[in-house]
């Protein structure tokens, strides 16, 4: 009986997930073997496992190494992305202990939760297999599932993580399928054997069955980062759950969604470029334009954020369509500010919401900018970043997305997206117009910070800040980033 | 004789199918899933898969259907809550002749090449199909195994987190 | 390759035959003398209350949705055990990895109670 030979394992490509989930399942066994009523200790000692890991991934910096037979790698595509997903997940954590404890769902497990969801993301940008890249969405999207619906005894939360449930569980369907298709024309999962397949074999658009595969993985992913008209779920999953969740998801997943797609497309079927770049053209058109003109329509503002997050997502899918190296830089550039100016104006939405009330209709912010000036000005900082005014971040990731697009050759992409930015100002100005220039119809007596609020805020406005006013060195980061 | 026997199993699938949806009772419809079920299970070891037919019964006939059979007894309806409207109707008929033309055109205008996979029924029959699955499992497919494990822990959580009575 | 299937075919056959039979001779052969008491739903001599159709509870979910995952785990040990001499330690090692993990959910729903009858 012969024995079969070990495969070439490098447990250092996935020592910072392994590091990462040790650590969530330590908290998790934390959490049920000591019994304290105070969650807010899980809280930090995540975020110690999360500095941990962001520690571990820097001096990786510059190599690219495969493991695990290529089912894996890590490179700075990966690395920049990881560096994302785990800030997010961080900022998301100091925001979620006070608004627990007001909802009064204060479970421990969401700490293991969300850093799960962490370990889902970062397996979704290094995975180099469609195997990893499905599980790690799988990880990431189950764990979505019962953040979601985490808050237990509120109904809105409940059908938030019903209806996400549904209709990702069957969005994930049109992924395998997809999948499946790309194996059966290919015979290989490994993203870099895909494309030496395909052109080695001179396999085309000619070939249905890949072009099927290429069409139903798209859906896939164009459902997990909310494009239109894949986007129906995202306003009322937004609106329902738990607030520091809604920032969590409207950022990470959406990053770890187009590290996937971008590696998949990218790097695997670059030689459907002529398909795919025209089907996410009309992707990105209606991703924007739907995003933009639904928000304009909004009273509540969670949900008009989260409409700003498909036009957000419609932006991206503008430097994506370009497929050129400015493109993608100003992806991950976008990725990156946006991680910082959208949870920084969910940790507001937050401070400004009371139990059971969550104050969250655009005219409860009346006259907010006086009685907390110093929030005020936070809160316009990250609303000019979303709309996209100089110097704010938000401005130069789109300057990069759109010039992306310009010199690809796709000249009405990019005046159709600066348009649709131009439309979206609007509703953001809206409601500092009722910040600023309301009577106060409320004393926000009730606005408290606490220190890891200070924090979170704090991080967020320097993140929209600096890369706005010194993009140079963060440009130059995420050009060294990309596939290409 | 094979095809035979094939036309049989794969038009009991199809009618039982076609009752799960159709029944009224949602019980009725749940056992004619089972039976679905065991017809995709012999139409896999027609395939020579039979390891994928001994999980098509341990987890879909078995595990899973109680789940689905508690989830009908939790909700505790009786017959079909409402009658579908012929608008639903004619929505459903349109897009599934849509996809039948669809699927039609890609099998008649377009050359389907796909890859010979090495595995053949000689290969099966001489080292087995579970030790095939299992060989690739274990060792191309090492990480995706583990984080397998992940992905169940996460869903355990998630099931208590959701759904127990008192956290 | 037909034969293989043989012995589960036949289990099948008898266990259909034993069904059918049984059903069939006892309506041939039994006596038919119907009243109300008889045909009342058999608990266990006490008269019966209400519908048998009752609610369940969602404990009853939360066990099933458990069962499950622990089947799903039990899936992967097929292959593993079919190749046990042949992976030798590193197939240890790799289940061991797996095992671990899914033990710390086990831990987990046993310490939060989800496995009593509250």
């Amino acid at each position: 009986m012969d024995t079969i030979a070990i495969p070439a394992i490098n447990l250092a490509v996935i020592a910072p997930e392994v590091v990462l989930s040790v650590v969530a399942m330590a908290l998790l066994l934390i959490n049920v073997f000591v019994k304290s009523e105070q969650k807010g200790y899980l809280g930090y000692l995540s975020i110690a496992g999360i500095l941990g890991t962001l520690l571990m991934l820097i001096p990786a910096w510059g190599s690219s190494v495969e493991g695990f037979s290529g089912t894996i790698i890590q490179d700075n595509f990966a690395i920049f992305f990881k560096v994302i997903f785990l800030i997010s997940a961080a900022m998301s954590i100091l925001i979620t202990d006070k608004y627990l404890e007001r909802e009064g769902c204060n479970q421990g497990e969401i700490y293991p939760l969300i850093l799960f969801a962490t370990v889902g993301m970062m397996l979704m940008a290094s995975g180099t297999d469609l195997m990893t890249i499905f599980l790690g969405l799988e990880v990431l999207s189950v764990s979505l599932y019962v953040l979601a619906g985490f808050n237990r005894n509120n109904i809105k939360s409940n059908e938030a993580g019903l209806k996400y449930f549904l209709l990702g569980a069957f969005s994930t369907g049109f992924l395998l399928y997809g999948m499946a298709l790309t194996y059966g024309a290919t015979g290989t999962t490994k993203i870099a054997k895909i494309a030496s397949y395909i052109a080695m074999n001179g396999v085309s658009s000619s070939n249905l069955m890949l072009v099927a595969g290429m069409i139903l993985m798209s859906t896939g992913f164009a459902f997990k980062v909310a494009a239109a008209p894949f986007h129906m779920w995202t306003p009322d999953v937004y609106e329902g759950a738990p607030t520091p969740m809604t920032a969590f998801m409207s950022v990470g997943p959406k990053a770890a969604g187009f590290a996937a797609f971008a590696r998949v497309l990218l790097v695997a079927l670059p030689a459907l470029k002529p398909e795919w770049s025209s089907l996410l053209w009309v992707l990105a058109v209606l991703t924007m334009t739907v995003g933009n003109i639904t928000a304009l329509y909004q009273q509540n503002i969670k949900r008009m954020l989260a409409y700003s997050s498909i036009a957000h997502a419609g932006y991206i899918l503008v430097g994506f369509t370009a497929g050129n190296a400015v493109g993608t830089a100003g992806i991950l550039f976008y990725m990156l500010s946006y991680a910082f100016m959208n949870i920084g104006a969910f940790a507001i939405i937050i401070l400004v919401g009371k139990k059971g009330e969550e104050n969250s209709n655009v005219s409860d912010y009346a006259g907010f900018g006086y009685r907390h000036p110093v929030l005020g000005i936070a809160f316009c900082i990250f609303l000019f970043s979303l709309a996209g005014i100089p110097p704010a971040a938000g401005f130069i990731g789109k300057f990069y997305l759109f010039s992306g697009a310009i010199q690809a050759g796709y000249i009405w992409l990019a005046v159709i997206g600066v348009l649709n930015s131009a439309a979206s100002v609007y509703y953001y100005l809206r409601v500092m117009v009722f910040m600023y220039f309301k009577e106060p119809t409320e004393d926000f007596e009730w606005v408290k910070l606490t220190p890891a609020f200070v924090l979170c805020l704090l991080i967020a406005v320097i993140g929209v800040l600096v890369p706005g006013v010194l993009p140079g060195l963060f440009l130059e980061l995420a050009q060294k980033a990309v596939l290409m | 004789m094979e095809t035979l026997f094939f036309l049989i199993v794969a038009a009991i699938a199809v009618i039982c199918s076609l009752m799960v949806v159709t029944n009224k009772n949602p019980i009725n419809s749940a056992l004619s899933l089972i039976m679905t079920f065991f017809c995709l299970a012999t139409l896999y070891v027609m395939l020579e898969a039979p390891f994928m037919a001994a999980i098509q019964v341990i987890v879909y006939a078995g595990a899973i259907m109680v789940l689905i059979v508690f989830v009908i007894m939790l909700l505790n309806i009786k017959s079909e809550a409402g009658r579908r409207t012929s608008h639903a109707l004619f929505m459903g008929i349109s897009v599934g002749l849509l996809l039948l033309v669809q699927t039609w055109y890609l099998l008649v205008k377009s050359s389907l090449s796909s890859v010979r996979g090495t595995v053949d029924s000689a290969m099966i029959s001489k080292v087995g199909h579970t030790e095939l699955i299992g060989k690739s499992l274990f060792t191309d497919f090492l990480l995706p195994f583990e984080i397998t494990s992940i992905l169940l822990l996460v869903a355990i959580v998630g099931a208590v987190v959701l759904s127990k009575k008192k956290l | 390759m037909a034969g293989a299937y043989l012995p589960i075919i036949l289990l099948l056959a008898i266990a259909v035959c034993f069904g059918l039979g049984s059903l069939v001779f006892s309506s041939l052969i039994g006596q038919k003398k119907l009243s109300a008491v008889k045909l009342q739903p058999y608990e266990c001599g006490c008269e019966p209350v209400g519908s048998a159709q009752e609610r369940f509870s969602i404990k009853f979910y939360l066990i099933a949705m458990l069962f499950i995952l622990f089947d799903i785990e039990c899936v992967f040990l097929y292959p593993w055990a079919v190749l046990f001499k042949r992976l030798g330690v590193f197939g240890i090692m790799e289940m061991g990895a797996f095992m671990l993990i899914l033990f710390v959910g086990y831990i987990y729903i046993w310490k939060k109670g989800a496995l009593e009858w509250e």
